[in-house]
């Protein structure tokens, strides 16, 4: 599969394009006898559409310049994934309601054969993911894409941050189906792991979630819910975050309290840039190579 | 006289004794706080080094979280009800809190920082 790199970068200035041969463990299935088929898909994350205030003074046009920049490109990945934060709370129920309608439409105009979507907490957290699951079906799903099985966890529709033991045990028959060295990537809201517990940057449960995804060698986690770039390695798992499609947050605990990056009028697409994920060592290994917006390498 | 230095120095020990019970058995200072969307009143909260403290969360409106991870301490404050939560802090710091019940727009504001003294 040839992919231009100049439109894989223009693409990837809106999200993280994942190259499905570049995923741990992939290289080992097709050597298993299953087809050593490349695809693409796009992790977009924290639209929060319906949020207004001076972190975006645009946010009724950033979404919307995303789909067609997705449209424009050559690029035609396999599906795009949301994970979470769709939508941005409010206390009117409503008003929620009113936001995710308005939010599928705008997607609706994606060229791409799939979109599946998460919950973050600003969707789910104040009515148990009731207004969700009316608009966006369940709250946790599997797939197999091309050899690569997916787990879409939820852990926002507690409020308190959990995935809870139902869905554990849910996962852990999901992954019994599936050899130890089967490529797997797990998507997820918020980090597993504790990456700012005093920001509410961890999942309650997420140790005993790990525990669960450690004997499987070949496993990435794909995140939201912090608004920027995070790779993080726990045991034998990575974990990547993605930027948001509304505004940049600092770095983990970098300042005394966390608020969203000030705008700047002159770098209004500040906080977007890119994450280009290449296979190495037949699959098991990533180089991720980080660019700013415009082209430049960081 | 090895018996008269070894009275006395049970005696000193029972009067170590009985000032650490004595010690022990004084309340702990108790502050009040309240929380409710999306503040913790006071936000700051200062102890010393070594006091037992005991933190008495109030909840004003719905049901909230206290977390202060860097002391492993953690718990629900329940709609209009209470949460009392134990703090001795061995070394002197700032250590922020954060409500970790998602609570609607503005829940990430709802943060606090305790201060130990030296």
């Amino acid at each position: 599969m040839h992919i231009d790199r100049r439109e894989l970068l223009k693409l990837l200035g809106f999200g993280g394009v994942v190259l499905g041969s570049g995923l741990p463990g992939f290289s080992l299935a097709a050597s298993k006898g299953k087809p050593p088929e490349d695809f693409m898909f796009l992790q977009l994350s924290d639209s929060h559409w319906g949020f207004s205030g001076p972190p975006n003074p645009e946010a009724d046009k950033t979404l919307k310049e995303t789909v067609q920049a997705v449209n424009a490109s050559k690029l035609k990945p396999d599906f795009i994934v949301f994970t979470g934060d769709l939508t941005h709370t409010t206390d009117d129920d409503a008003l929620r309601r009113k936001r995710m309608t308005e939010f599928k439409s705008i997607v609706a105009d994606l060229k791409v054969p799939k979109i599946y979507y998460l919950p973050g907490e600003h969707d789910a957290s104040l009515d148990k993911g009731q207004a969700y699951q009316e608009n966006f079906g369940a709250l946790h799903q599997s797939f197999v894409h091309k050899g690569v099985h997916f787990i879409a966890l939820d852990n926002v529709s507690d409020p308190s941050g959990a995935v809870g033991d139902t869905q554990i045990d849910w996962l852990k028959s999901e992954l019994g189906k599936l050899d130890k060295d089967a490529p797997i990537v797990i998507l997820t809201h918020r980090p597993l792991f504790d990456l700012a517990p005093a920001w509410d940057w961890a999942t309650a449960d997420g140790a005993k979630v790990l525990s669960v995804l450690e004997p499987y060698r070949h496993l990435t986690v794909f995140y939201g819910h912090i608004h920027q770039e995070n790779h993080r390695t726990t045991g034998n798992i990575n974990h990547h975050s993605a930027k948001s499609l509304m505004f940049p947050l600092p770095a983990p605990m970098s300042v005394p309290k966390k608020a969203p990056v000030a705008w700047d009028p002159q770098h209004p697409a500040r906080g977007l840039g890119y994450r280009e994920i290449e296979v190495k060592d037949k699959g098991r290994a990533l180089n991720l190579e980080e660019y700013d917006v415009r082209g430049g390498r960081v | 006289m090895k018996g008269v230095v070894l009275g006395l120095a049970v005696g000193i020990s029972l009067q170590l004794v009985a000032h650490a019970v004595a010690a022990e058995a004084s309340p702990p200072r108790v502050i009040k706080m309240t929380a409710k969307k999306f503040e913790y009143s006071p936000a700051e909260v200062h102890i010393k080094k070594g006091e037992h403290v005991v933190l008495e969360l109030t909840s004003l409106d719905r049901k909230h979280g206290f977390k202060l991870p860097e002391l492993g301490i953690r718990a629900d404050v329940p709609a209009g009800g209470t949460a009392r939560v134990d703090v001795t802090a061995e070394k002197p710091g700032r250590f922020p809190f954060a409500c970790d019940i998602f609570c609607g727009d503005g829940h990430e504001d709802m943060t606090g920082t305790l201060v130990v003294d030296p």
